[in-house]
């Protein structure tokens, strides 16, 4: 077979002119060069992200074009050869290996069965007693903690900054999200509030105008002056409810887009949520608070299996 | 020391034999590990070239680059949900009350000296690791690359797409920042929803209810211990089975079933894809440069009570979100027992069906057409019609499922009623699917019928003559109509590095007998 001539139409141009490669890729490696000291020195006097960044990815990326110009064009193609032996074994090898695992097995565990079921039982149970920490030690069993909340009758209602509400704190129409006060905590002058009181216990509450109402038979008197409470938890996963649609008095969750009318009960109106968001009922204490006057009536939250309700 | 000291530097060269320092190291090695014989056939490993073997070579080199790059980041992240008061650099976070991880991420962002390319070539990396899989994976599955005797690597490769998928996932929650918190409790939710067990899973893994104080440290041991590790260890696998495999090609001028033809490991494809490793890691720094991704710093620390509009994880979880968002809200609810299948199924079950579908093709392929035989050429896609219309209409699911996890922003963007938008996509998630299988189907068998497909075409000159009438004549055939390719040749002992000639067009000098002159 004839080789390659320079003079075969199927030659690249940069395959033809090899010398003119060769000065291309010592140039690119040269900028390669000026490029890692340019990184060098941008790490150094630590200039901005953008230029040491460029001049790294600047030079690998000169680096690598090089190497494959010099692999591609100054390098031998071939095309080489190389035979692919199968993998597989002659039939005797294969039946003295399966000879050898059944004929020294057979040995080993028939003529000894009791020690065999010893030996499977003992490594049984030690595959059980190290599985069990393993899994068992990571955290508790689910308890009630997936049923209740923090809300208890007379809580008082907080926002973000742990200021009580009272009758007057929002104007109809406004909306802002409460937290039970018992879960309020004070460190260094900051208020904040526990893990629970954030992810479990948080409720959107909502004034809507025109008075008092019934969002639904049997929650008569929970909305004292238009004051309605919803847990903020989206029955469909859990995010947030942090959209109200006030000409609608709709919630609507930005994760899955499930909305719930405030005025009759949160029920579903749209989208995968499965079940009203859970109504807090609400009533005044004897300094005008805002208060739970008692505890939500169901679990929180998206569904889960232990859930009876 | 006299007879030392004559010793000039010639007679040392000539001492150790024709090969130099190198051949005496070599001498070295083969008397204690035995390395001769294996190492000459593993520089003469013959790499086939096609553009699409690369896909998988960047999986590999991102994944290289998420290990540096993720180790640095180690070197200054804090895996705590400790509140503390942020006292940094960044002036708008200054006073607020942020979690230790949070904090530590702004300050790799904004006080560690290169600390922000890296986590953003980190991100970076992490988006093309997850994505060359899955286009290397479309790959294999289109050539047909899985079937018998490659099932394993198929397996392992599937495996590697969910490890990865995870990965990604946890290492988007670890900054614990206000969307990546977002997609950690929607994540609790959905592992809630699965029957019987998934309490008792979340409340292990959370150690009790959400967020806890315990899910970052143990998301920061799974992200840079345990999956990297499993990943290490099928890599490892997946290159060995390859070597001892060896490539699949395809069909052309002398490849067989039982050959494998193309370049040497050494020096050609050795060079090549060492800079293949440099540009993938050079696209990885100029993107983390240029380009910003998950700026934290503005989404704020995590507040279960917080939320922001367009919630949307990473694009590889976006297939599961559409899938959340078109499901009917279909909850059991019923024998003391709740069982939110609005979430399960989608979320659970249709994954867990996609992966399955994934893992048992080669078996059901192999079912399905009695073909029990070894595969090293690949297939062309239009030959196999019914294959690359499953796929096409598989990605066109998962496309579709894409698209649906972008509802609200469709509906806002192109003026459209929310419901509107999600009925379009209910119905276009059962009829795009079946579309582009039918389309493709028929595109395959249509094109197998044309002559000379993939070949390029006589061009064609049209005529006009004098009376004015048109006419078409067949252009002379060019070069590269009919392209012969050379006879393949085992790799010789020495080859020609340098190239014949130094430039213009000069005649190939004569070769020395077993040396072949490589121009092409």
């Amino acid at each position: 077979m004839p080789v390659a001539a320079l003079s075969d139409p199927h030659m690249s141009d940069a395959a033809r002119h090899p010398d003119r490669v060769e000065k291309l890729i010592a140039i690119v490696f040269v900028f390669a060069l000026v490029m890692f000291g340019l990184a060098g020195a941008a790490y150094w006097q630590n200039w901005n992200a953008w230029t040491f960044g460029g001049a790294l990815g600047a030079g690998m990326f000169a680096i690598g074009f090089g190497l494959t110009a010099w692999g591609k064009y100054l390098m031998p193609q071939g095309p080489f050869v190389e035979d692919r032996h199968a993998l597989e074994g002659t039939k005797e090898e294969r039946d003295s290996l399966a000879a050898a695992l059944v004929e020294r097995s057979t040995v080993v565990v028939k003529r000894r069965k009791m020690l065999g079921y010893l030996f499977a039982g003992g490594a049984a149970v030690f595959a059980l007693v190290a599985a069990f920490p393993l899994i068992r030690s990571l955290g508790p069993l689910p308890k009630n903690e997936f049923e209740t909340t923090d809300w208890r009758a007379g809580t008082v209602l907080v926002d973000s900054n742990g200021r009580p509400i009272r009758k007057d704190t929002l104007v109809p129409g406004g909306i802002m999200t409460v937290y039970p006060r018992n879960q309020l905590r004070v460190q260094d002058g900051q208020v904040y509030f526990t893990d629970d009181g954030l992810a479990t216990d948080q409720t959107v509450l909502i004034r809507l105008p025109g008075g008092a109402f019934t969002t639904m038979p049997g929650r008569e008197n929970w909305t004292p002056d238009g004051y309605v409470a919803y847990s903020k938890l989206c029955t469909h996963l859990g995010c947030p409810v942090g959209l109200y649609e006030t000409e609608l008095e709709m919630l609507v969750c930005p994760c899955h887009q499930s909305m719930f009318n405030v005025r009759n009960g949160a029920v579903p109106q749209f989208g995968p949520a499965p079940r009203p968001l859970p109504q807090l009922a609400l009533g005044y204490n004897d300094q005008g608070y805002l208060i739970a006057t008692a505890p939500y009536d169901q679990p929180v939250g998206p569904g889960f299996f232990e859930r009876t309700t | 020391m006299s007879d030392t000291a004559t010793k000039t530097k010639r007679s040392v060269r000539e001492s150790m034999g024709p090969f130099g320092p190198v051949g005496k190291i070599v001498d070295e090695l083969d008397e204690r590990f035995g390395v001769a014989k294996g190492g000459r056939i593993f520089l003469d490993k013959i790499f086939p070239d096609h553009w699409s073997f690369m896909l998988g070579e960047i999986a590999l080199y991102s994944f290289v680059v998420l290990l540096a790059t993720g180790v640095f980041l180690t070197l200054f992240f804090v895996p705590s949900t400790n509140q503390i008061i942020y006292h940094g650099s960044y002036a708008p976070l200054r006073g607020q009350r942020v979690s230790e991880a949070y904090a530590s991420t702004v300050n790799i962002s904004f006080s560690v000296r290169g600390g922000m390319l890296i986590r953003q070539m980190h991100h970076w990396a992490a988006d093309i690791f997850t994505g060359s899989i899955i286009v290397h994976m479309a790959r294999i599955f289109f050539t047909g690359a899985f079937r018998k005797p490659r099932e394993l690597n198929w397996t392992i490769g599937i495996l590697m797409l969910i490890l990865a998928i995870f990965e990604g996932f946890i290492g988007y929650s670890l900054p614990d920042d206000l969307i990546s918190g977002t997609g950690l409790r929607i994540g609790y939710s959905i592992a809630e929803s699965i029957p019987f067990i998934g309490s008792y899973m979340v409340s292990f893994l959370w150690g009790g209810t959400f967020p806890g104080n315990i899910i970052i440290p143990r998301f920061f041991i799974i992200h840079v211990l345990i999956i990297p590790l499993v990943l290490l260890g099928l890599i490892s696998v997946h290159l060995i089975l390859l070597v001892r495999q060896k490539h699949t090609q395809f069909a052309g001028e002398g490849r067989t079933e039982h050959n494998v033809v193309g370049s040497p490991m050494f020096p050609t494809f050795m060079a090549k894809t060492t800079g293949f490793l440099f540009m993938v890691a050079a696209a990885s720094a100029l993107l983390g440069a240029f380009a910003q991704i998950n700026p934290i710093w503005q989404f704020g620390s995590y507040d279960p009570s917080k939320i922001s509009y367009a919630v949307q994880p990473d694009w590889y979880m976006g297939w599961l979100d559409g899938a959340l968002r078109i499901m009917p809200s279909w909850e059991f609810a019923g024998v003391g027992h709740t069982v939110p299948l609005e979430v399960f199924l989608p979320a659970v079950v249709f994954p867990g069906l996609i992966f399955t579908i994934c893992f048992i093709w080669p078996a059901f392929e192999r079912r399905f057409t009695g073909d029990n035989e070894l595969h090293n050429l690949l297939d062309r896609p239009r030959d196999r019609p019914k294959r690359t219309a499953a796929g096409a209409a598989m990605l066109a699911l998962l496309f579709t499922l894409f698209a649906a996890s972008s509802t609200d922003v469709m509906a806002n963007f192109f003026h459209v009623s929310l419901n509107a938008t999600l009925w379009f996509f209910r119905i276009a998630v059962i009829v795009v699917p079946i579309i582009a299988g039918l389309v493709t189907y028929q595109l395959c068998r249509e094109m197998q019928g044309v002559h000379g497909i993939g070949k390029r075409k006589r061009s064609v000159i049209v005529r006009r003559s004098a009376a004015g009438e048109y006419s078409t004549v067949p252009a002379a055939p060019r070069a590269d109509d009919e392209r012969t390719e050379l006879d393949p040749e085992p790799v010789p002992a020495r080859i020609d590095i340098e190239p014949l000639g130094n430039g213009g067009d000069r005649e190939p000098q004569s070769s020395p007998t077993g040396v072949r002159q490589v121009t092409r």
